[in-house]
């Protein structure tokens, strides 16, 4: 492991821990998306992409959009770290009348681009973002976390085909399949499989990966810059409620609250603060 | 003001789109298979790069008219009523108006207009929906001068707005000089005996009713009520209603969150008032053409009158 890619994970393991605090302080909430994707956020926020917390209107930033918007605490941990706004003010999350509901807000907070929550949006709205610059010649580009649940939304191929349709090289989907959504495993609830192949013939570039692996990230984030001419998905393998060993791999912690011995052990396999 | 000429608003839409583009402005237009319907194909054939089209896909349509947005476009997103209302309905509440984006719907082929395609194509509680939504801007313009003023009046909103347009032409009732500024209520001619309001092209009815009663030797104040919501200076009804006490309310919507609910809203613990909303009675349209659903629903010219008629003499 390289020096950027061992740094990254140091990040990732920050964002995990200060989002696991983060959902515990808000009396517990989405605990098992949210710490799957922080590999991902780690290396999207402090890897690949253009954003300044200093200049975050910059017309020509890259953009990202929490599609599975229920994921807030971890994207806002992660812009908290990365200088939005301090690390502190993550106990305000689902505090009444805060600036940092349970779901993603854009009119709460710089840095959050798009409102989210209900699912199978985001990936629509981001299509339009990435041909509102696309086709005018700005240089940002638009990267969409999806949870794997949301996939079942008609919506989201219908998004699948109108950026294959106007070649949206400026999209890149991140989709965290975790494999399991509230009622069970993705399997059991509505199967996706086989989900690659599925993109492939949209017309979409597509790679798989481990969504655990900085470097596998990075490097297939990196790929997926360099191709210009199609939208990329990166199929991203996670384990709902990585680095909890009570909570990884189990559906029944999309969302929850943990007892007090728990949250002792849960502390102590992410390593204290 | 009056002449018998005809003018589709849909075109007329489509064509203030198009001049909004030549003037510079940083349009994008986003249809769901209907460019050509929606006449958006004129900005498609001299601005191609400002036009999208998602296939029969209307709630991506108005998601990806959301994203234009919100990179600083001023979108539009045109499909028929019973779609930009209600297929999108989530959309545009959660998504556009919540976020307050700069998202115009055009909402094609609104209430009868759309008659002759049968009752589930009717949207006759378009108006009531949007209206329910925070921070939504509903218009209901009359003719085709007025179609062009509301979309030009539109992108200057903050937040979205929904434009209920027809299909087939429709009566021209106004020209250039025609006054239309968002939230005012025009007071189109004055009488003193019962004031008559409406929204959209049916207001070409209601007019011609007035024109009949005034052979009668009734006097009509005839209330154009472009903007649905939000109704900025209420006082032009409610002083009207408190110098005739009989007001009429005509719409080719449920009377259940149209025009007349509106009126309704506003006359509202200001006195004691005889109001009439004639419109669908909770019930859904039938197909027809525009002309036969106005008699079958007593809003031509002819069953506006003899409603009022019927209202003054028992007064």
């Amino acid at each position: 492991m390289n020096a950027d890619s061992e740094k990254l994970r140091i990040t990732a393991d920050d964002i995990r821990r200060t989002t696991f605090n983060a959902i515990n302080h808000a009396g517990g909430g989405h605990y098992g998306g949210s710490l799957s994707i922080s590999e991902i956020l780690a290396c999207l926020y402090f890897g690949v992409m253009n954003v300044d917390p200093e200049n975050p209107d910059d017309p020509d930033r890259d953009r990202f959009v929490l599609s599975k918007g229920h994921a807030g605490p971890a994207l806002y941990t992660t812009l908290a770290l990365r200088g939005y706004f301090p690390v502190e003010d993550l106990k305000q999350i689902d505090k009444p009348l805060s600036n940092f509901p349970k779901h993603v807000d854009r009119l709460k907070l710089k840095g959050i681009e798009v409102s989210t929550g209900p699912l199978g949006q985001g990936f629509s709205i981001s299509c339009g973002m990435a041909i509102g610059l696309q086709k005018f010649g700005r240089p940002g580009r638009i990267y969409a976390l999806l949870g794997d649940g949301e996939l079942n939304s008609g919506q989201v191929w219908e998004t699948v085909m109108t950026a294959a349709k106007y070649r949206l090289g400026n999209l890149v989907a991140i989709v965290d399949r975790n494999g399991c959504q509230i009622d069970g495993e993705t399997d059991d609830v509505m199967p996706l499989e086989p989900l690659a192949p599925k993109f492939a013939a949209f017309g979409w570039g597509v790679q798989e990966i481990d969504g655990h692996d900085v470097a596998a990230i990075l490097e297939a984030l990196r790929q997926a810059q360099s191709i210009t001419a199609e939208p990329q998905v990166i199929i991203a393998r996670t384990v709902k409620g990585r680095g909890v060993s009570f909570m990884e791999g189990r559906y029944e912690w999309h969302s929850g609250q943990v007892s007090e011995e728990q949250a002792r052990q849960a502390s102590a396999e992410l390593g204290a603060v | 003001m009056t002449n018998r000429t005809l003018a589709s608003t849909r075109e007329a839409a489509g064509k203030a789109i198009l001049d909004l583009a030549r003037e510079g402005r940083d349009i994008i237009a986003v249809s769901a298979d209907t460019s050509k319907s929606m006449f958006t194909t004129l900005l498609l054939d001299e601005f191609p790069e400002r036009f999208i089209d998602t296939g029969i896909a209307e709630q991506n349509m108005m998601m990806v008219a959301a994203g234009a947005a919100a990179t600083g476009k001023i979108a539009f997103a045109a499909s028929y009523s019973v779609f930009t209302s209600m297929r999108c309905c989530e959309q545009l509440r959660t998504f556009v108006a919540y976020p307050k984006l700069n998202v115009n719907v055009l909402a094609g082929i609104g209430g009868f207009s759309a008659g002759i395609e049968g009752p589930t194509h009717v949207a006759t509680e378009d108006l009531g929906i949007m209206r329910c939504i925070a921070g939504m801007t509903v218009l209901s313009p009359a003719d085709a001068e007025a179609t062009k003023r509301a979309v030009h009046a539109a992108v200057d909103i903050e937040g979205p707005v929904y434009i209920r347009v027809g299909r087939d032409s429709s009566p021209v009732l106004f020209d250039d000089s025609y006054p239309f500024t968002v939230g005012l209520p025009n007071l189109l001619r004055e009488g003193n005996d019962v004031t008559l309001v409406a929204s959209g092209i049916i207001l070409s009815e209601v007019i011609a009713a007035a024109d009949l009663l005034a052979e009668d030797g009734v006097g009509c104040d005839v209330i154009d009520l472009h903007t649905v919501k939000p109704v900025l200076h209420p006082e032009v009804i409610l002083d009207s209603a408190r110098k005739t006490g009989v007001v009429v309310t005509v719409e080719d919507h449920n009377v259940i969150g149209g025009s007349g609910t509106v009126v309704a809203e506003i006359l509202a613990g200001h006195g004691e008032f005889i109001l009439r909303r004639l419109g669908l009675d909770n019930t859904f349209g039938e197909t027809g053409t525009p002309e036969e659903l106005t008699r079958k629903y007593g809003l031509d010219a002819l069953s506006i009158k003899a409603t009022v008629r019927n209202l003054i003499d028992k007064t």
